[in-house]
C-alpha cells in the first residue's frame, strides 16, 4: 500500500481495519460487535484455560489426522491416474464431482455410516482436503517432461524407484500447491465436522459462545482459528517457493 | 601414430563387427509412417551418425534401439541379443539433457547407478571421475539450473558414461548448446570415442557435426524414413582436431552430403 507517496509496511491495511473494528465496536453499534481491544483481552484470558486448550487439542488432532490421511492417500492416487489412462478414466470424474460437491450435505451420511465420534470428524476433514491434492498431483505428473520419464526408463528404474525419485519430485510444485489449498479446505471441514457431528473442539466453544451470546469469546476464538489457518498456509506457500526455483525447469 | 597401432591390435575382420544392428525395422504411429524397413549396422567401438533433414524418424530410429520405443516391426540386436526394452548395455543422452532439476550434479551424474543400486559412496566415486572427464570438477554441489546449457549437457554424458554401457546413443546431444561450447564438445566426443572403446550411436541435423565426428555417417532421407548412404570418411581420422576442418576429404564429403540432402529442403 503506497499512501501519501511512501511506501507503508506489508500489514498496514490490516491495521486500518483493525482501527475501524475498534471504532465501530466503541459506538456500542450492535452487540454483535464488541471493541477489538475487548476481544483481545478476552483471547488472552482464554487462551491458557482448559477448556480452550481441550478445544485446542481435539481441533489440532482431528484436523491433523484429516489431513495425514488427505495426503498420503491423495498424492499416490493423484499420481497413479496421471500415469495410468485406464485409472485416470475410472477415477477423474469421481475427483471432479466431489471436488465440487457441496460436501456439508454428506456430513450426515458419514454420521449415519461411522458414527457421531472423532472417526466421522477426521473423515470429514479428509474428504474436504483430498479431492484438490489428488487433482494437483495428477496434474503435476501430467506436465512431467517426457524425456525425464524416459530418463528413469533408459536407466532402468523400478516402478517405485521412478515413483519416489522422478514422479514426485518432479510434480512436487503442483503437489505443495494442491496440500495448500487442501490444507485451507480441512480447516473448513474440521469446524463444520465438529459443529454438525458432534459438538467438541473449537465448534463447541464457538456452540457456545454464540448460543450465550459472548461475541468478545467468539471473536477471540475465531481470531486464533483465522491466524491458524493463515500461518499454515503461509508455511506451505514457502515450502511451494522453496521448490519454485526448478518449477520452471523441468 | 595412432592409426598405426590400431592396425596392429585390431585386425581387419573386428573392424566390420557390430554391436548394434538394426534389421528391416518399421514404425508406425497410427497412420504416419517414421521409418519403412530400415536396417543398418553400427561398428563396434565407432561413432556412427544418423543424419538427416528433421523428421525423418531419427529420434524414432534411436529410442527403438533405446527400448524406449516398440518397432511396429523389424528387430534390434545389440552383440547378438535381441532388445526388448531398456537395458544397462546401452545408454542414452538427451537432447534436452533431461537432468534431475532438484539433484546436484554428483546425483544427477550417479542417478544410473543410483537406480541399479550401488552404493552411495561407490557410486560418487565413480561420478567424480566423470565430472572430472567431461570438465566439470568444481561444480559436484551445483545445481543444474545454475549451469549453462552446454555444462548441463556435459552432466547428461557424465551420467550416461558412468553406467559403463556398451553402445551411447546421443540424440542431438548439441543442439541446444552454443556454438563455441558445441566445437569443444565435437573435439571431446572424438577424445571420447578413442579413449572409451564404446560404440556410438549420434543424432545430428548437422551437416559438418556429422563429418567431423563420425566413423561412419548414416544419411536418412524421410518419409518413410530410409537409409540413403553410408558414407565412411578415413583420411583425416587420424589427423588432429583442429585439421580436420581444413582436410580436403572433409570438405568433399560436407559438400557430397549436402548435394544429396539439398532436395529435401523446404
Ligand atoms: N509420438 C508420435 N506420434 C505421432 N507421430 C510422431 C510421434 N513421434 C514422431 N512422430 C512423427 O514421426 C516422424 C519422425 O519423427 P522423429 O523421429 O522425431 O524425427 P527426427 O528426430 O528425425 O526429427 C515425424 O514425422 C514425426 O511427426
Ligand atoms: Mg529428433
Amino acid at each position: 500500500m503506497i499512501l501519501f507517496g511512501r511506501r507503508l509496511p506489508a500489514m498496514s491495511s490490516l491495521l486500518l481495519w483493525a482501527l475501524l473494528w475498534e471504532i465501530v465496536g466503541q459506538t456500542g453499534w450492535t452487540f454483535f460487535i464488541p471493541p477489538l481491544s475487548e476481544v483481545l483481552v478476552t483471547l488472552f484470558n482464554v487462551i491458557g484455560t482448559p477448556a480452550f486448550l481441550k478445544a485446542m487439542y481435539e481441533t489440532a488432532y482431528a484436523f491433523i489426522s484429516g489431513v495425514f490421511f488427505a495426503v498420503v492417500i491423495g498424492i499416490p492416487v493423484g499420481i497413479l491416474i496421471g500415469k495410468s489412462r485406464l485409472l485416470d478414466e475410472l477415477i477423474l470424474p469421481w475427483v471432479n464431482i466431489f471436488l465440487s460437491a457441496p460436501l456439508t450435505a454428506l456430513v450426515p451420511v458419514l454420521m449415519v455410516l461411522f458414527g457421531f465420534g472423532m472417526k466421522s470428524i477426521i473423515i470429514t476433514t479428509t474428504l474436504f482436503a483430498i479431492w484438490i491434492i489428488i487433482l494437483n498431483s495428477r496434474a503435476g505428473v501430467k506436465q512431467i517432461n517426457r524425456s525425464l520419464v524416459e530418463m528413469a526408463r533408459s536407466f532402468g528404474a523400478s516402478p517405485l524407484d521412478a515413483f519416489f525419485k522422478v514422479y514426485f519430485w518432479a510434480a512436487l510444485p503442483e503437489i505443495l500447491g494442491g496440500v495448500r489449498i487442501g490444507v485451507i479446505r480441512a480447516v473448513k471441514g474440521v469446524i463444520i465436522g465438529q459443529l454438525l457431528i458432534s459438538i467438541v473442539g473449537f465448534g463447541a466453544l464457538f456452540e457456545l459462545y454464540s448460543n450465550n451470546f459472548m461475541m468478545s469469546h467468539f471473536w477471540a476464538v475465531l481470531i486464533v482459528l483465522f491466524a491458524l489457518a493463515f500461518t499454515l498456509s503461509e508455511f506451505l506457500a514457502y515450502l511451494e517457493r522453496r521448490v519454485s526455483y526448478y518449477a520452471a525447469s523441468r | 601414430m595412432s592409426q598405426t597401432s590400431d592396425a596392429l591390435e585390431m585386425p581387419a575382420p573386428v573392424e566390420t563387427d557390430s554391436a548394434v544392428s538394426v534389421r528391416n525395422v518399421s514404425k508406425n504411429y497410427g497412420t504416419v509412417e517414421a521409418l519403412r524397413d530400415l536396417s543398418l549396422e553400427f561398428p563396434r567401438g565407432q561413432l556412427t551418425s544418423l543424419l538427416g533433414p528433421s523428421g525423418c524418424g531419427k529420434t524414432t530410429l534411436l529410442k527403438i534401439i533405446a527400448g524406449l520405443l516398440e518397432p511396429t516391426s523389424g528387430e534390434i540386436e545389440i552383440e547378438g541379443k535381441r532388445v526388448t526394452g531398456p537395458g544397462p548395455d546401452r545408454a542414452f543422452v538427451f537432447q534436452d539433457f533431461a537432468l534431475l532439476p532438484w539433484a546436484s550434479v554428483i546425483r544427477n551424474v550417479a542417478f544410473g547407478l543410483e537406480l541399479r543400486g550401488v552404493a552411495k559412496s561407490e557410486r560418487e566415486a565413480i561420478a567424480e571421475k566423470y565430472i572430472n572427464d567431461v570438465g566439470l570438477s568444481g561444480f559436484e554441489k551445483a545445481y543444474p539450473h545454475e549451469l549453462s546449457g552446454g555444462m548441463r549437457q556435459r552432466v547428461g554424458l557424465a551420467r550416461a558414461l558412468s553406467v559403463d554401457a556398451q553402445v551411447l546413443l546421443l540424440d542431438e546431444p548439441f543442439s541446444a548448446v552454443d556454438e563455441q561450447n558445441r566445437r569443444k564438445f565435437q573435439e571431446d566426443m572424438l577424445e571420447l570415442v578413442r579413449n572409451e572403446n564404446k560404440t556410438f550411436i549420434f543424432v545430428t541435423h548437422s551437416i559438418e557435426e556429422a563429418v567431423y565426428v563420425s566413423d561412419q555417417i548414416a544419411i536418412l532421407l524421410p518419409r518413410p524414413s530410409r537409409v540413403s548412404e553410408i558414407i565412411r570418411p578415413t583420411s583425416f581420422r587420424g589427423t588432429d582436431v583442429e585439421n580436420i576442418r581444413r582436410s580436403p576429404e572433409y570438405l568433399d564429403i560436407v559438400d557430397q552430403i549436402w548435394a544429396s540432402l539439398r532436395n529435401y529442403v523446404e
